[in-house]
């Protein structure tokens, strides 16, 4: 066990390593650091201040490992645009992103966990059908199109929902399911498969055995069981959500750090950028490791293996 | 009440492949009879419909098996002709099932009081406290020491051998008349599955159980059963009282598979010692099933499958050697 | 000759080909997609001779002119123009070409890298295995869409650095199944026989091992075509993609956002229509070849 935790510390600390290891190449490959890191339109004296500031004149390890050392003191610059600390200019756009992603995923677990299960249940028949065509359209537009056509549709012709911006209710609705819908998708189809697993568990064929109604059989002794890797998911998903949710916030004008990294590409605010994908890889590599050591400890199995 | 508990006649449950077009006789004109309190071994392969007749006799199968023919007389009704409810309200409680894998069988979300209790709740309707109660006593019928901490605890918290014990309890929960054991001992290892024998034959004894024991081992069933029927490709090829098919077996596949009896905790899966694969049961071979592998086969046993012929007292055979007209 | 016994083993693999050729004409066959992906590269292939106008010239005085079956809509513009007075339906034709050209590079160049490394790592094990697997766990680890823009961001927008940006993200499943297939293929008959004819690790690996995984880079490549186009166009409605004024799909529903709020519906839903349209049809057609190909897959 702990082994298997120091294993997958290792690797996910090579992740880090790698994500910054390239950022940092590619800057300074792909052209001349300095330009990217001034302001458009600097002088050639505020470029030479920029390359004495990040010591671009030294060897590349060198930089590297100031680079390296800035960022684990929370230092990622400042903003050009804003004129503040890009950490708390990220920090700030957070809650957004989170309640944006939360009501996606809330829409996203209403829709998918009940179609799933019905799917499931109803193998082969009209629903499952009807199910996977539902998650094959949620895999084939683009988020970001389903939103459009949604402030076509309850905006612009039935004027109902506000097209962007956010502060009401009525403002998150559209946004989270043009994030939520692919995600509903993807609920459903490991909500079926997981319930059909469980379906055909030992367990459940003791309470049918037992003599328990089917209802009961599927409420209380599939339900939960089946539950359990969607909910995983879940977890992991609700990161990625937020870090995905760049084009959505850019179409709705959704104050969270996409529409952040949005303006950054926009107003060419480079740091803005840099700080955006590192904070975002950050998460996701130290959620896939949350999840990993979850299962370990659930599951004895991978215990042994490690 | 007069004659058998259990009275099969003619059963035949066939697997429907999706499209329709292949059919699997799983179970293929079964007949058998089960008397009040009595043991009864049903002995075959892995494949040859061992599983698939248990589950006929609850009509718990899977969407693809359909029960072509038969009826299933349990204390003088035809279950054939019950409704899904009626048949439920029977399931749990009138006739038990143990799984294959006793330790699966357990729900890791629930507690063992709860997954004990559920079936009095639902068949006697029950209130959450007396049916708790319930479960403490039976905890303690099984012999697992200190039921009442162990009410409240998850499967997981307990031995691989108070689990089973736990499947016994939730077996006997209702008082069933009949108790199904299906391979109840492959995956155990020797002590336990000494252990669990003596289990089923305590509950048999105190309960007034009748017990169908399903396995592929002829030395458990000499230790446990009184009468025994052999299955082959979804037919009993032959069947009778234990003792008497032990002495004179009829059917060349009885004879070869008592001549390699594993003794009693052989965990071997497939009885190896007779030549040949069993057959697959979606394609059997035309005839006799058992033809291909039997060293006594004659020409007639390639093209006509035998009927039952009786051989003698309450022993039948599926095997033209036992045809009384050419002996 | 020098083991032509084991190629002639492995050559069956393929040898079976004809029988599972037949198999198409059964059960599901998806003709429908099949079509819809012929028509969109044909179109794609012959987008000169088809296209009415000029893609990227427009006439100011045309401009938002709804499609010919309303009011105000001409013939001449069958679906309608955008804010410059350009084609809507020429646009679609010559964004096909794009979406065709990037969507189809993008999973043959991810395919060829991560076939590559995965048929190393699974064939060659020890070290090799280590590096490529561990790299290939981080770079999963890293959130794709986000690194994408970045990359674009860095890059710059053109077609080219596109097809650059979405193979590097793309290639690490290739390289995970692909391994997991060796590492089954390498203890079969053929290639044991290969090794004792005294075969190269490289003609092994190119003669033996590769015509036994191609089929499962092949029914990833065909899903991952409808994810690649998707990213596609996610990056050029985001301005990180392909450049204006090109005629790509995705940039054409960045342009719809201008009319959207007068109503002008066909800016937005004629383009988004095409990208779903052909990523369902690559949708369909991989979820067929994969349960066809590949049963092992299908948990994918």
């Amino acid at each position: 066990m702990k082994k298997y935790i120091v294993k997958r510390l290792g690797l996910a600390l090579i992740s880090l390593l790698l994500l910054s290891i390239t950022i940092f190449l590619l800057m300074r490959i792909t052209g001349d650091p300095a330009v990217l890191l001034a302001e458009p339109g600097a002088s050639a004296a505020d470029l030479d201040a920029i390359r004495q500031q990040f010591g671009l004149d030294r060897p590349l390890w060198t930089q590297y490992v100031s680079f390296l050392t800035h960022l684990l003191r929370g230092d990622f610059g400042q903003s050009f645009y804003y004129r503040t600390d890009v950490f708390e200019l990220y920090l700030s756009r957070l809650p957004a992103s989170l309640l944006l992603a939360s009501a996606a995923m809330a829409f996203s677990l209403l829709v998918g966990i009940p179609t799933g299960i019905i799917a499931a249940v109803r193998v082969n028949q009209w629903w499952d059908s009807g199910g996977k065509i539902f998650a094959l359209l949620g895999l084939s537009m683009p988020s970001f199109w389903v939103g459009l056509l949604m402030i076509l549709f309850f905006s612009v012709y039935l004027g109902w929902l506000p097209s962007s911006g956010s502060g009401t209710v009525f403002h998150l609705v559209m946004p989270a399911i043009s994030l939520g819908w692919l995600f509903a998708a993807v609920h459903m189809r490991l909500t079926r498969s997981s319930m059909l697993d469980v379906l055909g568990s030992e367990y459940v064929k003791l309470a049918r055995l037992k003599g328990l109604p089917e209802a009961l059989v599927i409420s209380k002794h599939a339900f939960k069981n089946a539950l359990i890797p969607v909910l995983t998911l879940a977890g992991i998903n609700l990161v990625i959500m937020v870090n995905v949710a760049v084009v959505v916030e850019t179409v709705f004008a959704w104050p969270g750090v996409g529409r952040l990294l949005y303006e950054g590409i926009a107003f060419r605010d480079f740091p803005v950028v840099q700080a955006t994908v590192l904070l975002g890889g950050v998460m996701i590599v130290v959620v896939n490791l949350l999840v990993d050591i979850l299962y370990a400890v659930i599951d004895p199995r991978i215990r042994y293996e490690g | 009440m007069s004659g058998p508990l259990l009275d099969v006649r003619h059963l035949s449950t066939h697997y429907v492949s999706a499209r329709g077009t292949r059919v699997t006789r799983a179970v293929d004109d079964v007949s058998l009879v089960l008397d009040v309190g009595g043991t009864l071994g049903i002995v075959g392969e892995s494949g040859s419909g061992k599983t698939t007749l248990a589950l006929t006799l609850l009509r718990l199968l899977p969407p693809a098996a359909r029960i072509v023919s038969g009826e299933i007389f349990f204390e003088g009704a035809d279950l054939m002709k019950k409704s899904d409810g009626e048949i439920r309200r029977i399931r749990g409680k009138r006739i038990a099932m143990i799984l294959q894998d006793p330790m699966m069988s357990l729900n890791p979300l629930f507690t063992v009081g709860d997954q004990v209790a559920e079936p009095i709740r639902v068949h006697e309707g029950a209130s959450r406290g007396s049916a708790w109660n319930r479960a403490t006593e039976l905890l303690k019928s099984v012999r697992i020491a200190a039921p009442e901490t162990r009410v409240r605890e998850y499967p997981h918290q307990l031995s691989g051998g108070m689990r089973q014990r736990i499947v016994g309890a939730i077996a006997i929960s209702c008082e069933p008349r009949i108790l199904i054991a299906d391979e109840p001992t492959t995956s155990l290892d020797l002590t336990i599955q000494a252990q669990y024998l003596k289990l089923l034959r305590d509950l048999q004894r105190d309960h007034n159980l009748a017990l169908i024991f399903i396995t592929h081992n002829l030395g458990i069933v000499a230790k446990m059963c009184d009468q025994v029927a052999v299955m082959y490709a979804g037919r009993l090829v032959e069947a009778g009282p234990v003792r008497q098919i032990y002495n004179a077996p009829a059917h060349p596949y009885t004879q070869a598979l008592l001549e390699s009896i594993p003794r009693v905790g052989d965990n071997r899966k497939r009885l190896t010692a007779i030549d040949g694969q069993p057959p697959d049961p979606a394609a059997p071979p035309p005839g006799c099933a058992f033809h291909p592998r039997c060293p006594k086969v004659m020409d007639r046993c390639r093209s006509e499958a035998p009927p039952e012929f009786r051989v003698a007292d309450a022993q039948t055979s599926r095997c033209w050697l036992s045809d009384p007209t050419t002996r | 000759m020098n083991g032509s016994a084991a190629s002639s083993r492995s050559a069956s693999a393929i040898l079976t080909l004809p029988r599972r050729l037949a198999a198409f004409r059964t059960e599901g066959f998806p003709l429908i997609p099949i079509a819809i992906l012929m028509t969109v590269m044909l179109v794609a292939l012959f987008a000169n001779v088809l296209a009415p106008h000029n893609p990227e010239v427009g006439v100011l005085g045309d401009r938002f002119r709804p499609p010919a079956w309303q009011a105000n809509g001409t013939i001449d513009h069958l679906l309608g123009t955008d804010h410059l007075g350009r084609d809507v339906l020429s646009r679609l034709i010559f964004g096909a070409r794009i979406s065709v050209i990037v969507g189809l590079t993008v999973v043959i160049v991810a395919g060829f890298i991560g076939t590559l490394l995965g048929i190393m790592s699974g064939y060659l094990g020890r070290w090799v295995d280590q590096v490529i697997m561990r790299i290939t766990d981080a770079w999963l680890a890293l959130p794709g869409v986000t690194f994408a823009i970045f990359l674009a961001a860095i890059l710059g927008p053109s077609v080219s650095n596109i097809i650059i940006i979405l193979a590097a993200v793309y290639w690490t499943r290739y390289a995970r199944v692909v391994r997991a297939e060796v590492l089954s293929v390498r203890e079969r008959d053929f290639v044991r026989l290969a090794v004792v004819a005294g075969c190269s690790k490289g003609t092994i690996m190119r003669r033996h091992i590769l015509p036994n995984v191609v089929n499962s880079a092949i029914v990833l490549a065909t899903l991952q075509l409808g994810q690649a186009i998707i990213a596609e166009a996610t990056l050029s409605f985001l301005g990180v993609g392909v450049p204006p004024p090109m005629p790509a799909w995705g940039l054409m529903l960045a342009d719809g956002k201008k009319g959207m709020m007068a109503g002008y519906w066909w800016l937005t839903v004629l383009p988004g229509s095409c990208i779903m349209l052909m990523v369902l049809s690559a949708n369909l057609l991989g979820d067929w070849l994969r349960v066809k190909f590949d049963p092992q897959l299908r948990q994918l």
